[in-house]
């Protein structure tokens, strides 16, 4: 086994102790803290690249995996077992967040150079990225969903970074709350999970939960154990949705953007949201059981009955085309990438659905690359605005900003599938050909098709916007500017080398990562163990045949298609006016308004889940009020009044009456010694008066 | 009612006013010595002739006698400075008033008394017939009378022996 | 006012006299001798009733009651005289109101 294996535990925990000092650091130790995330970032990036290398050599002869399982803490006769794994999975992730990761540290010290707080940042940058490391190297679901939610915490400090902000504050807890209810999912999967499979552990020398023996055990010959492994993939599979901003619950993506650009940038494009996808690539062989192969054969005769990928695949499609529509019609900058973030998840989960892990992770990878960079395109061109992020107001900025623009065009076309140069037209080419030979329904691929088409459209529209005509900014001044980190003056300009070279980087690799997986040459399936059937050298013949072709020809011409139609619209006639109608809004008013408003899935959810939530909790709150709270009062009163009676007893009977036979008995007490003085005459008198007295008494009365 | 029993009457209460108020201790017991002889006169008057000089006798001769002794051995001679009474004196003046009102008004108003009518005269025992009935029927009374007051004398002479040792402590001031 | 009458008020008298002495007087002794001064009282009376009270029968019980008295009267007195003479040899004072331990 290779020293790496062991060691593994090193990348997670260097960012932890980053951020762990980081947190001690005094705020004006800018330099510092700066050089201490990235540092410890670098050497996570250069360890994860000798665990990717330790990968490499078993590549295409089976699937190396290596874990390291240790005992948590042990309860009577169960022990909980915790551990790392490292696998070609996890080691393209690994590389991936961390070497993107890296990049947008980098970039950050430029973008939140004015910003006060500037060592909470990296604190928190660090954090995460931490966790989401950790995340990638867990061997049990308990530690993947630890790291998971501390993932979400980073997350959640990072969107209300500008906590002074209503809409960041408000923002935060959205996102907070929103990837709860899909939480609570994956909790009670993992726990269906244990009670099931007896163990959490994903590889455990063939008694991992994701290896047959358990998977066997789980399913059994059955109707119930298959209802029992849908169920729990189900239920993964939602907390998946709510960390990814799958269909019901991505409301909480869009408004995420609140956090400052890198942020963006690192955690709701490139890696944490990209979580839920590695999660079922992860958990892949719970989700699609390879049923022929599992003890006690097949439940449902004939054909493999439906699993989870059904649900997956759908939800994918339906999301990517659904977020699309939402993209076309928005004018904030990084509200528009977001909505482009959760359809192109959307298209990973499609092909995670109908082409396995290979499929979905490559557009992953392919993604969190451009969509990296268009976020920090992104960034630097908000940054060279002076905190400008409405598109309306931009324009003309491809000269004073040329990089930007550059790398910003690099990301776009790969964004929109640009053929054959740029990495996202190989990877949504994959999912589109796996979606294509689908056997469930043909219903997918089209609206994979229609989704590319969307992509290329809202993409141009924002590169028009943004980049070509002419300044529009000086017309309306940004009163969305802030002004909290610097003055809203002067020109556009392009940013400082320290976001520029991360921008470069990111585009470059925007291209370059393409070329790993396309039909001639499938290395990173191959890598990843999907089974492509090809001997693992260039096949050109692979890229000719007739399938192939006729797809690629397709999605070009979808392509095409799309980026022809927002050039129509938007390029010929350049926009001068910033208060100028959407000319789309012209054509079509009433359908743009419902994209505008993005489905109005907001105000749905504000009208059912939380008019009734808020109805619940006033009902609740009127309960505790009167009837919980009238009846502690009633006890409490209760309780006083027969505290106080017993008081009252104790101090005015008990008490009292004895201190009053005390006192009189002292008082006596010190009369009838004040009597006897000792003094031998007075008692004398005493006796003469009495002599006297009974005298007298026998005289009047007595005798007779 | 007689002269004689006036007079002896008067000088046996007015020596008793004077031996209880004056100032000078021996002069009281001088005046304690004639209310003794007073009495005694009393129980002339009365007939008791034995009793009579058994007064002057042992009142007279012994116990006044002691009394001048006492005075002098403690010193309390001759006139003192120092307050007489007990106070408050009017106090004790007054209980007694009270009590001799009370002995006198039961002694007056008491319809029980023997009146001079109805009175039988005793015939008075000569002294042989009182020796011999203190030997013959008082005979148990008279060995216990003795007894106590050999008792007496050897307390008395204990209490006024002198302790072996003079250890007694410095007179309180 | 009958003899007998006349006696026993002189005795009461008697009696109170010795009974104020013994009351108010300060000297040890002659609370002594209020206390001799009650005695002879009783003993005045004791002789009034033997005389006019009439029993014929024991015609001596009177004046041997007395003289039984009589020597009471005297242990009392010498045993009362030594007990001043030996506190005064302790405490130096005949003054009553100066001993007052006779108390709890």
């Amino acid at each position: 086994m290779n020293w790496i294996v062991h060691q593994l535990w090193l990348i997670p925990a260097l960012p932890f102790l980053a951020a762990g000092v980081l947190a001690l650091t005094p705020r004006r130790q800018r330099a510092f803290a700066a050089r201490l995330a990235i540092s410890a970032l670098a050497v996570s990036l250069a360890l994860s690249c000798a665990a990717f290398v330790a990968t490499l050599g078993h590549a295409g002869t089976g699937t190396f995996r290596e874990r390291v399982n240790f005992t948590w803490f042990q309860f009577g006769d169960q022990a909980l077992r915790l551990g790392w794994v490292l696998d070609p999975l996890a080691a393209v992730m690994l590389v991936m967040v961390s070497f993107v990761g890296l990049l947008i540290f980098i970039y950050s010290v430029g973008y939140m150079a004015h910003d006060a707080n500037f060592t909470r940042f990296f604190c928190f940058l660090a954090l995460f990225a931490g966790a989401m490391l950790g995340l990638v190297i867990a061997n049990s679901l308990l530690l993947l969903f630890v790291c998971w939610e501390l993932v979400g915490l980073a997350s959640y400090l990072l969107i209300g970074f500008w906590f002074h902000k209503p809409e960041a504050a408000a923002a935060a807890k959205k996102a907070f709350i929103t990837t709860r209810i899909g939480d609570v999912a994956l909790f009670l999967g993992m726990l269906w999970l244990y009670s099931a499979g007896g163990t959490l552990l994903f590889y455990d020398a063939g008694e991992g939960c994701l290896e047959n023996a358990a998977l066997a055990r789980i399913a059994g010959p059955s109707l119930v154990g298959w209802g029992t492994l849908v169920g729990i993939s189900l239920l993964i599979f939602g907390g998946a949705i709510g960390k990814s901003g799958q269909l019901p619950l991505h409301v909480w993506l869009p408004d995420a953007m609140e956090g400052p650009t890198p942020v963006s940038a690192l955690i709701h494009a490139a890696t944490m949201v990209a979580a839920g996808v590695f999660l079922v690539a992860r958990v892949f062989p719970l989700m699609k059981p390879d049923w022929p192969s599992l003890a006690g054969g097949i439940p449902l005769a004939g054909t493999p009955p439906p699993d989870a990928t059904l649900a997956i695949t759908w939800v994918g499609a339906i999301t990517a085309v659904f977020a699309a529509l939402i993209a076309v019609a928005q004018t904030d900058i990084k509200r528009i990438l977001a909505y482009s973030t959760v359809s192109q998840l959307g298209y990973m989960f499609l092909g995670l659905g109908v082409g396995g892990v290979a499929v979905g992770m490559f557009h992953l990878l392919t993604h969190a690359c451009f969509k990296a960079l268009l976020f920090l395109g992104a960034g630097s061109v908000i940054h060279g605005c002076h905190d400008e992020q409405d598109i309306r107001r931009m324009g003309g900025l491809r000269r004073p900003m040329p990089v930007t623009f550059a790398t910003y065009a690099v990301g776009m076309m790969a964004l929109s599938g640009v053929p054959l140069l740029f990495s996202g037209f190989w990877s949504k080419d994959e999912i589109l050909h796996a979606a294509h030979g689908w056997a469930g329904s043909r219903i997918p691929f089209y609206l994979g098709l229609f989704g590319a088409l969307l992509t290329a459209f809202y993409m141009t529209r924002q590169m028009v916007y943004v980049f070509f005509g002419q300044r529009r900014a000086a017309s309306t001044p940004p009163a969305a500017a802030s002004g909290i980190r610097h003055p809203a003056s002067g020109e556009p300009h392009e940013s400082p080398l320290v976001m520029t070279v991360p921008l470069a980087i990111l585009a470059v690799s925007a291209i370059v990562l393409g070329f790993l997986g396309t039909p001639a040459w499938p290395w990173l399936q191959t890598y990843l163990g999907a089974d492509h059937g090809g001997s693992g050298g260039v096949e050109l013949a692979k890229l000719l045949t007739k399938e192939t072709l006729w797809l690629m020809a397709i999605s070009t011409a979808v392509v095409t298609a799309g980026i022809g139609l927002a050039w129509r619209w938007y390029g010929q006639r350049p926009i001068t006016d910033a208060g100028t109608p959407d000319p789309l809004q012209m054509s079509f008013p009433a359908a743009f308004r419902w994209l505008r408003q993005k489905f109005f899935v907001d105000e749905f959810y504000a009208a059912t889940v939380i008019r009734a939530h808020a109805a619940w909790a006033r009902f609740s709150d009127l309960l505790d009020a009167w009837l919980w709270g009238g009846l502690v009062l009633a006890v409490h009163f209760l309780t006083q009044g027969l505290s106080w009676a017993s008081r009252f007893f104790d101090e005015y009977v008990v008490n009292l009456g004895f201190d009053a036979a005390c006192r009189r008995l002292r008082r006596d007490g010190a009369f009838a010694a004040g009597l006897s003085d000792g003094k031998l005459q007075n008692y004398l008198r005493g006796i003469g008066t009495a002599f006297a007295c009974l005298l007298v008494l026998l005289l009047w009365g007595g005798c007779r | 009612m007689d002269a004689a029993f006036l007079i002896a009457a008067g000088l046996t209460l007015a020596a008793a006013v004077a031996a209880m108020s004056l100032r000078n201790l021996i002069h009281c017991a001088l005046c304690l010595v004639v209310t003794f002889f007073g009495v005694a006169a009393l129980f002339l008057l009365l007939g008791a002739e034995f009793v009579s000089f058994a007064q002057v006798m042992v009142y007279v001769g012994a116990i006044a006698i002691l009394i001048v002794f006492a005075t002098l051995l403690t010193r309390s001679a001759g006139v003192t400075g120092e307050p007489l009474a007990f106070q408050p004196w009017l106090v004790g003046l007054g209980i007694a008033g009270l009590v001799v009102g009370a002995i006198v008004t039961s002694v007056a108003g008491s319809g029980l008394l023997p009146t001079e009518s109805s009175r039988i005269v005793a015939a008075a025992p000569s002294t042989r017939e009182l020796g011999e009935q203190l030997m013959s029927t008082y005979v148990l009374p008279l060995e216990v009378v003795g007894l106590l007051l050999t008792a007496a004398l050897i307390g008395a002479a204990v209490l006024g022996l002198r302790e072996p040792k003079p250890s007694t402590p410095p007179p309180k001031p | 006012m009958s003899p007998l009458e006349r006696y026993l008020i002189v005795a009461a008298l008697l009696f109170g006299i010795g009974l104020a002495g013994a009351l108010t007087r300060r000297n040890a002794i002659l609370v002594l001798a209020g206390i001799e001064l009650m005695l002879t009282a009783a003993n005045l009376n004791f002789i009034a009733f033997w005389r006019y009270g009439g029993h014929p029968a024991d015609s001596g019980t009177g004046i041997v009651f007395v003289l039984f008295s009589i020597a009471v009267a005297a242990a009392e007195t010498a045993v009362g005289l030594a007990l001043i003479v030996t506190i005064y040899r302790h405490r130096h004072s005949t003054k009553l109101d100066e001993f007052d331990e006779l108390k709890g």
